[in-house]
């Protein structure tokens, strides 16, 4: 059990490891934020067909484990494909972000659906009674109050998302665990690495949360409604 | 005097209770029509029916000679021409004063950026408040609220105005302040409905003042008539109440 031992020899390792742990986080936090964003409008359309489909994908993400995801993303896939395409291929970052994406996706259109809700009826009504369409009242004036009212809760699927990486290290994506499992099955440190790995995801998460205060001050402005 | 608005037999129902039940109403233009009367008479919604912000369930309501009730009628254009003026203000609290009384001309490309500042600049120090110009909402007075959001509608050039309980939200020393811009306005000859419970400025801005009890138009006439010598029951048992 020897810190600057398990420093020394596996900082490389791990590091390499909490790159790919970044990354991954911040491609399908991205890409995430945007199926959630596009699911959402979905959900509140008029359509019925567009509804039913968002729900369905709501339903089937929230009522798995993500593991189970990233098994059939990663292994069941390419299999079905491989009917097709004999020489299919899917790299476990690919099926990786592809999972963490469309699992995140899934709760963040939840949040942006919660906040569009949220926004008080009577600021459609003025919009409406001023002429705006239906869909310019949503840009101009339904949308960037809804976004600032899921911010808080967005951050905190961000966090879910960097740390849901690690569930990935079971398809092979070399994440940080991944590679903490790596070392500790050569050297027996179990204390100091995962200690350590404890450590990366508390900076990694830390910096999140200094980031998303800085977004949320800048929005503070808005805030606030404007009822009696 | 031509008709601006005219309501024939309205009739709406919100899940089976009906709250409109027949009205009549004619508004011509230049005229200050007053609708009063306790609260659940569906003097609001009546209001709301004018700019379609609630279907009518039967009836047709006509503006400019436009039928606004059809399937087909052209709404955005229609409300361009009619301000709203809500209770609860309903400024958009993500955006300053300015960008609350341009957002709409602009964005319906009736003025360029440069024209809607200029305008902007010029309602603000029409009901005093030029040096919120640059404030959010939350940042200001219930009263100021309501003179902001009086601005954003005029923005748009409208000919009729429409008002629903515009003071009822405030604090009583504010309801001058509102109640002062919006004599203005009817002084300057703008065509205005306004549900309100100031008698006081029923008594002096109306041209006309209509009584609704239940869903109805009880009794309408000039100030004096309606509330120096109400014919009906009803009128006099609701003006006993709050005169």
């Amino acid at each position: 059990m020897n810190f600057s031992r398990t420093l020394q020899e596996s900082g490389l390792l791990l590091l390499q490891g909490l790159q790919v742990t970044v990354i991954v986080s911040i491609v399908s936090i991205i890409f995430g934020t945007i199926i959630g964003f596009f699911t959402s409008l979905l959900s509140i359309s008029k359509s019925r067909i567009l509804r039913f489909i968002s729900g369905v994908y709501i339903w089937v993400i929230r009522g798995t484990p993500m593991i189970v995801q990233a098994f059939i993303v990663y292994f069941g896939v390419p299999q079905v494909m491989q009917l097709m395409d004999p020489g299919f291929r899917i790299s476990a970052d690919v099926a990786g972000v592809i999972t963490l994406s469309l699992n995140a996706g899934a709760y963040i259109s939840e949040i942006f659906r919660g906040g569009i809700n949220a926004v008080d009826k009577g600021q459609i009504e003025a919009a409406r009674s001023l002429g705006l369409s239906a869909s310019r009242t949503m840009l101009k004036v339904v949308l960037p109050q809804a976004i600032k009212i899921s911010i808080p809760s967005m951050v905190n699927q961000f966090i879910i998302a960097v740390k849901d990486t690690s569930i990935l290290s079971v398809i092979g994506l070399a994440d940080l665990v991944n590679k903490a499992k790596v070392y500790v099955g050569k050297s027996y440190q179990f204390f100091a690495t995962y200690i350590l790995v404890a450590v990366y995801y508390l900076v990694v998460i830390s910096i999140l949360m200094a980031i998303s205060k800085r977004v949320e001050k800048k929005f503070q402005y808005e805030g606030k409604d404007n009822r009696p | 005097m031509k008709a601006k608005i005219i309501a024939r037999n309205v009739r709406k129902s919100f899940a089976g209770t009906e709250v409109l039940m027949g009205i009549d109403l004619t508004v011509h233009e230049g005229e200050v029509v007053c609708i009063i009367g306790p609260s659940g008479s569906g003097k609001s919604t009546l209001l709301r029916c004018l700019n379609r912000l609630e279907d009518v369930t039967s009836g047709e309501i006509i503006i400019d000679d436009h039928s606004i009730t059809q399937e087909k009628a052209n709404l955005n254009k229609m409300r361009e021409n009619i301000g709203m003026v809500f209770q609860s203000f309903n400024l958009f609290s993500h955006l300053t004063v300015r960008k609350n009384i341009t957002l709409a001309p602009v964005d319906l490309k009736k003025l360029t950026r440069e024209e809607a500042e200029i305008k902007a600049v010029h309602l603000l120090e029409r009901v005093g408040l030029l040096d919120k110009i640059d404030a959010y909402p939350h940042e200001l007075s219930g009263g100021q609220k309501q003179r902001v959001a009086i601005a954003r509608s005029l923005a748009m050039s409208p000919d009729v105005m429409l008002f629903d309980e515009p003071t009822s939200a405030l604090d009583p020393e504010m309801i001058g302040e509102v109640l002062q811009v919006m004599k203005q306005l009817a002084s300057e000859g703008m065509t205005m409905v306004v549900v309100t419970h100031e008698m006081g400025f029923a008594k002096d801005v109306a041209d006309r003042v209509i009584f609704m009890s239940d869903g109805q138009i009880v009794e309408e006439g000039t100030p004096q008539e309606l509330f120096t010598h109400p014919r009906e029951q009803r009128t006099q048992e609701f003006l006993r109440c709050v005169l």
